[in-house]
């Protein structure tokens, strides 16, 4: 084992850990190493929150919650840790702490500190912006933290009022580590050993090739289970985070280009400023500490049948580019996959770009999310249809279908068959019910704990019956947005 | 403290913050896992059966044992004791060794110098597994006769006779899904050597007599060579009653084995594959009734899901039984109840502890009575309550406390539900994909263990001479605020700050022969021992003060920190501290037993429970009748927790059990594959409520009326009876589902999206 020492920023100083394996977690890291047992490990997995920790980047305000199980220690090198233990380490309780004890939300207490960091996250970062937390926005920035004892209700209370208890000023604390944090530079290290860390696009490349059999990680949100749940020994990573280019979402006129390192969060808020129509499908993709550590390149490259990204990215056309240090290639997303997690990429080979057409004045497209729980949930069937919508003679038609669906094959796939009816611009006029015909007879859906088969293929009906229904413009279509329900039944 | 430290106010009675809560927002506060270990700690994991049945062969550790780290294997040849657990019905052996019951059957432990080696050693192990026929439905079992305990049957009157009689009948058949308790802190326990063969245990345990018990008969010790603590849980919901004592003697017999401490945690999804879940039931009924809903008969058979082992199913059958009435008077009635055995998990205690799957049967006919006889479901269950006086169950227990009438009539009132349902009616003949329900279902839940012994409480009460308050009490803390409350009656009593009395950990080696923390009984049964014991302490001032100054004992009251005779007043301090001077006893214990409670085990009749909790909850719905999803819009709750020792603590018991229900009845699916295996082990699959799930109107008020039997500060017991307000939840998608011209009958819980959507279409099997 060939491991840098691990250095990262913590209550305003910079810490250095020898000897830290490439898998280690970064919870292990703080329980074990750190001793600071606050932190808590739930399920290992990141569904949970219990492990909630905060990172931030040297220079920046913005803090992020993410989960501390499915992170490797290492992916914290020169970024600023914060556990419930820092908040009032020396002084009174932080106003999301404080808050919590005056709502009663705490009861047992175990998923109490991962909530205590989602709410400071969520505190801290809207009094940078100057908003108000709304329950809206309480309910967003606690999608992945699960509690058990109080049925939620005096937590997000507490979310909501904790502005109200705050001194709207930085605490002495904070000003003193935000200037021990001008001390550490970017820390990254030299792209040597077992968690290789480049921060450029070119040594990325070059890594790539020198190192074909390290494995690729980004926000780690599935790795990590493949060494928590799957003892997987990875002997070395690969972390594609720190490279600049790959961080960039950059906005051309007819496409978006986003860095494979680009984050969930910030991948969805860019498609959703294009598409505002995506918004609470964005926030149903997993819990927010998993969007914020999770990035979109992640999700395509890993391929996952269930993966949210992929019917979406499929449906609206996008491409990827795939470089290596023998040059580039850009493909349709859905040409990446070969199989059940397979891939045509090349040993040398990274995902780098994900590029995503800009809507046209003609463009509609839907996203249809069905599973067991609304939020933090993996789809038993996503269903994502652009269609360009036309007149034809009189009559409302479309031109050229596109369709993306995950959960009824062994990747996420285009519904070619299903497309092929609208090669030429078609009347709606009974066009639906042949769409959704063809969509249920193109796949043949497998049965598992998610859903049954039978229940998948009716779903692939049902959601072209509610595009028809958007499509109508019929006000009330789903049932996952509060606030469309809200209106819609006022 | 806040509310609590303000000395005009009584401290029993007001919304104090729970002892550990500022604690627990810092990350201060320990569990299990958290304490620092000793030298030497070994950890350990479990070697699992990855068949449901079948015939051990032979288990090969080599490669686990040739890893780096590994110091070994714990197997049945490592037991000095008995190698059945001590567990209620005596047929759970403490490792599979011959045959294997379920996927998860504990084969075989492994220690190692951390965690992560332990558990990939574990999986290292090859068993070799003959096969054999596995029965994993009710069904299979009632066909071969596999049963973990005999059928019972309870019967009154005559239903053959009524239901023949009856102008109207129905008949029905479904299912009610398990649960899993998902307590956010996994099972653990940290079994620690002491000298001269004793042992100290840190249980995550809501009954840390039985984990003591078990560690003791494993391992041939006397009890007093054992002795448990808990400071806290995090979670237990029925989950930490008998399950943390599997994992105890396993980590016991590897640190005897040993001569180390070892550790012993699960990881979560061995967790889910492991421990018990609520037990599925599935039932058949057959109902009679007359043109205004009136009960004339009822049939009712209930195959209880009981895993490979009898565990607690006993009692969680019986307690179905018992509450299969929930709040309605069945003349003549007929129950059999089957429990049955299946190659799955052993299912347990669970919050409600059979009470809710007693309460489906009825509330589900309820509504099916309803809406056969096109009525609104509340009139029908009205026309069906137990009156308020003078009635019996169908177990021989008068009906003495019934406020179900007034209640049900303040709720109706407050969540306007006539308006509502006239609202929703319209509005659902305006829309076809979308249909709204409404329901009110009340609770009626008996409250002791329904095994009179277990009724049983000690407490310690120990005052220093600076004045300062420590309580011990046989109960455990899993989040619910028992210690809390216990704190506040003993600083009630003794007319101190709150912030004087402070609760320590649970402990064998303090109050002996503990019941479990369980059957919504902690604050009854320790409050009370409690109470008695801080009263025996200030019976001793009082005489000590009236001996000062010449008063009778009698005349002393204490309060507002303050020892007050007739002719003075002396802070409580330096009473406390002139009291030592003067060789005064200045802590006692507190006992006490729940009286008036009787029941004959042969025929389930008597008087099982000191006093009924009641309660009501209006739900409002919608569904997607395209796709079968649903949202609960709207929540409002009228409970009665007696006069409440802690409204904000008391508020939280009904909230969290809401929603805990809400998701056995919405969106928490266990799902065993064909092979026995349990595919949702894991949050990924099992999904609980999450926030995005809470409605924002949710409203919960206390019913204001102090407990009509002479129980601790006029309190009632809240833990479990607020559970299975969630049947409304139920009971509201339903009538949404009717509405939407799907068929109710269909409908099996919990009410996912594809079992809601299978009342409108055949294609989609059960």
């Amino acid at each position: 084992m060939q491991v840098k020492t691990l250095r990262f920023l913590h209550r305003g100083q910079q810490r250095e850990i020898q000897n830290v394996p490439p898998t280690r977690t970064l919870l292990q890291l703080i329980r074990e190493d750190l001793h600071l047992c606050g932190t808590k490990e739930g399920c290992n997995e990141g569904d949970c929150g219990a492990c909630t920790v905060v990172l931030r980047e040297p220079g920046e305000s913005e803090y992020k919650a993410v989960n501390s199980c499915i992170r490797f220690a290492h992916s914290i090198e020169g970024l600023e840790l914060t556990t419930v233990e820092d908040l009032s380490a020396d002084g009174p309780l932080h106003p999301a702490q404080e808050a919590l004890v005056q709502c009663h939300g705490s009861q047992c207490g175990f998923c109490t500190p991962g909530f205590v960091m989602s709410m400071f996250a969520l505190h801290e970062n809207s009094l940078a912006r100057r908003q108000v937390v709304d329950r809206s926005a309480a309910q967003v920035a606690l999608s992945g933290n699960l509690c058990r004892c109080t049925g939620y209700r005096p937590i997000l209370d507490a979310a909501v009022t904790m502005q109200m208890l705050s001194k709207n000023e930085q605490t002495m604390q904070e000003i003193r580590w935000q200037s021990a944090q001008k001390g550490l530079k970017t820390a990254c290290k030299p792209a040597v050993g077992d968690y290789l860390l480049p921060t450029t696009l070119a040594e990325l490349l070059v890594l790539r090739s020198q190192h074909s059999a390290a494995q690729i990680v980004a926000g780690c949100t599935d790795v990590g289970l493949w060494v928590n749940k799957g003892h997987q020994e990875l002997t070395q990573i690969l972390d594609v985070s720190r490279v600049a280019e790959l961080r960039r979402i950059e906005r051309y006129p007819h496409h978006i280009a986003m860095g494979a390192a680009v984050s969930l969060h910030e991948a969805y808020a860019a498609l959703v400023q294009d598409r505002p129509q995506l918004k609470t499908f964005s926030e149903r993709f997993a819990g927010l500490s998993v969007r914020n550590s999770g990035t979109l390149g992640g999700n395509v490259a890993n391929g996952s049948p269930i993966g949210d990204s992929m019917p979406l990215l499929i449906a609206l056309k996008a491409n990827v580019v795939l470089m290596s240090v023998r040059g580039h290639r850009e493909m349709p997303l859905e040409q990446l996959y070969t199989g059940y997690r397979k891939n045509v990429m090349a040993h040398d080979e990274v995902l780098a770009w994900i590029k995503v057409p800009r809507p046209t004045s003609s463009e509609f497209s839907r996203i249809y999310k069905i599973s067991k729980r609304y939020d933090d949930d993996i789809s038993a069937v996503c269903l994502a249809i652009s269609a360009e919508r036309v007149m034809e003679g009189d009559g409302d038609a479309i031109r050229r279908l596109s369709i993306g669906v995950g959960g009824v094959a062994a990747t996420p796939v285009r519904a070619i068959k299903t497309e092929a009816l609208c090669e030429d611009p078609t009347t709606v006029s009974g066009l639906f019910g042949s769409i959704k015909a063809a969509l249920q007879a193109e796949f043949d859906p497998i049965s598992d704990m998610r859903a049954s088969s039978a229940y998948r293929r009716e779903l692939l009906g049902a959601l072209i019956d509610r595009f028809e229904s958007d499509w109508r413009g019929e006000k009330l279509v789903s049932l996952e947005s509060w606030e469309d329900l809200a209106q819609v039944l006022s | 403290m806040s509310a609590g430290s303000n000395m005009a106010l009584p401290t029993a009675g007001q919304s104090v913050a729970h002892e550990s809560a500022r604690a627990q927002v810092q990350g201060a506060v320990r569990y299990v896992d958290d304490i620092p270990e000793l030298q030497g700690t070994l950890h350990a994991a479990p070697v699992m059966s990855r068949i449901a049945h079948g015939r051990v062969r032979s288990l090969d550790f080599s490669a686990a044992l040739a890893m780096p780290g590994v110091r070994g294997v714990v197997t049945q040849a490592d037991i000095p004791g008995d190698p059945i657990f001590a567990a209620f019905g005596h047929d759970e052996p403490i490792f599979a060794t011959e045959t294997v019951q379920y996927v998860g059957n504990v084969l075989a432990i492994i220690v190692a110098d951390d965690v992560m080696t332990a558990r990939k050693a574990a999986r290292r192990v090859k068993a070799d597994i003959e096969p054999l026929p596995a029965i994993l439905s009710t069904q299979e079992a009632m066909e071969k006769n596999h049963f973990v305990l005999p059928p019972v049957h309870v019967a009154r009157g005559d239903a053959d006779t009524a239901l023949s009689v009856a102008a109207h009948r129905l008949q029905g058949a479904f299912s009610v899904g398990g649960q899993e308790h998902f307590y956010l802190e996994g099972q653990v326990t940290y079994a620690q050597p002491q000298e001269m063969g004793q042992w100290l245990i840190y249980s995550s345990t809501q009954h840390p007599g039985e984990v003591q018990h078990w560690v003791a008969h494993a391992l041939k010790l006397s009890l007093h060579d054992v002795r448990v603590e808990t400071r806290r849980m995090g979670g237990g919901f029925g989950g930490k009653e008998t399950q943390a004592g599997h994992l105890a003697v396993w980590s016991a017999l590897a640190a005897l084995k040993f001569a180390s401490p070892v550790k012993l945690r699960l990881d979560r999804d061995d967790d889910f594959l492991i421990t018990g879940k609520r037990h599925p039931f599935d039932y058949d009924y057959e109902v009679g009734f007359d043109d205004t809903g009136l009960l004339s008969g009822l049939r009712v058979s209930m195959r209880v899901n009981c895993g490979f082992s009898a565990d607690l199913s006993g009692p969680v059958a019986d307690r179905a039984i018992f509450h299969l009435d929930n709040a309605y008077f069945l003349q003549d009635v007929s129950i059999s109840s089957y429990r049955c055995k299946t190659h799955t998990q052993s299912h347990t205690a669970f919050r409600g502890f059979g009470g809710p799957q007693g309460m489906m049967v009825i509330e589900t006919i309820m509504g099916e009575i309803a809406r056969y006889l096109k009525v609104d479901a509340l009139q029908v269950r009205r026309r069906n309550l137990y009156a308020t006086a003078g009635q019996t169950t169908h177990y021989g227990m008068p009906v003495e406390d019934n406020i179900l009438h007034d209640l049900l009539s303040k709720l109706e009132h407050s969540a306007q539900y006539q308006r509502r349902r006239e609202t929703i009616n319209a509005w659902n003949s305006q829309h076809n994909h979308f249909k709204r329900g409404i329901s009110i279902t009340p609770v009626k839940f008996g409250i002791s263990f329904t095994a009179t012994l277990f009724n049983q409480a000690g407490a310690l009460v120990h005052v220093y001479t600076d004045g300062s308050v420590q309580i011990n009490h046989g109960g455990t803390e899993m989040g619910q605020g028992l210690h809390t409350k216990v704190a506040q009656i003993v600083a009630h009593e003794l007319g101190i700050s709150l912030a004087l009395v402070r609760a320590t950990a649970s402990d064998t080696s303090k109050i002996p022969n503990a019941s479990a923390t369980a059957a919504s009984a902690g604050t009854d049964l320790n409050g009370r021992a409690a109470q008695f014991a801080a009263a025996s302490v200030k019976g001793k001032l009082a005489a000590f003060v009236s001996g000062l100054d010449h008063c009778g004992a009698g005349a002393i009251s204490f309060r507002d920190g303050q020892v007050i005779s007739p002719t003075q007043s002396r802070p409580w301090q330096d009473v406390v501290s002139a009291a030592y001077a003067n060789r005064i006893q200045l802590w006692s214990d507190g006992f006490y037993a729940t009286p008036k409670i009787h029941y004959d085990k042969t025929t389930l009749t008597g008087r099982p429970f000191y006093y009924f909790a009641y309660g009501a909850a209006c739900t409002e719905v919608i569904i997607d009748a395209r796709t079968g999803e649903s949202r609960i819009l709207k929540v409002d709750i009228l409970h009665d927790a007696g006069r409440s020792i802690n409204p904000a603590i008391d508020i939280g018991q009904i909230e969290g059990a809401f929603v805990q229900g809400m998701g056995w009845l919405t969106t928490e699916q266990l799902v065993w594959n064909e092979n026995g295996h349990l595919a949702t082990h894991a949050p990924s699959t099992y999904k609980i409520p999450a926030t995005g799930c809470i409605p924002e109107h949710f409203n919960v008020a206390l019913w204001n009326e102090p407990n009509r039997e002479d129980n601790i500060f006029g309190s009632k017991a809240v833990g479990e009876p607020p559970f299975m307000l969630a049947i409304s939840v139920w009971e509201a998608i339903r009538e949404a589902v009717a509405a939407a011209s799907g068929d109710t009958s269909r409908l099996n819980a919990p009410c996912t999206a594809e079992n809601v959507l299978r009342c409108k279409t055949v294609k989609i099997q059960a």
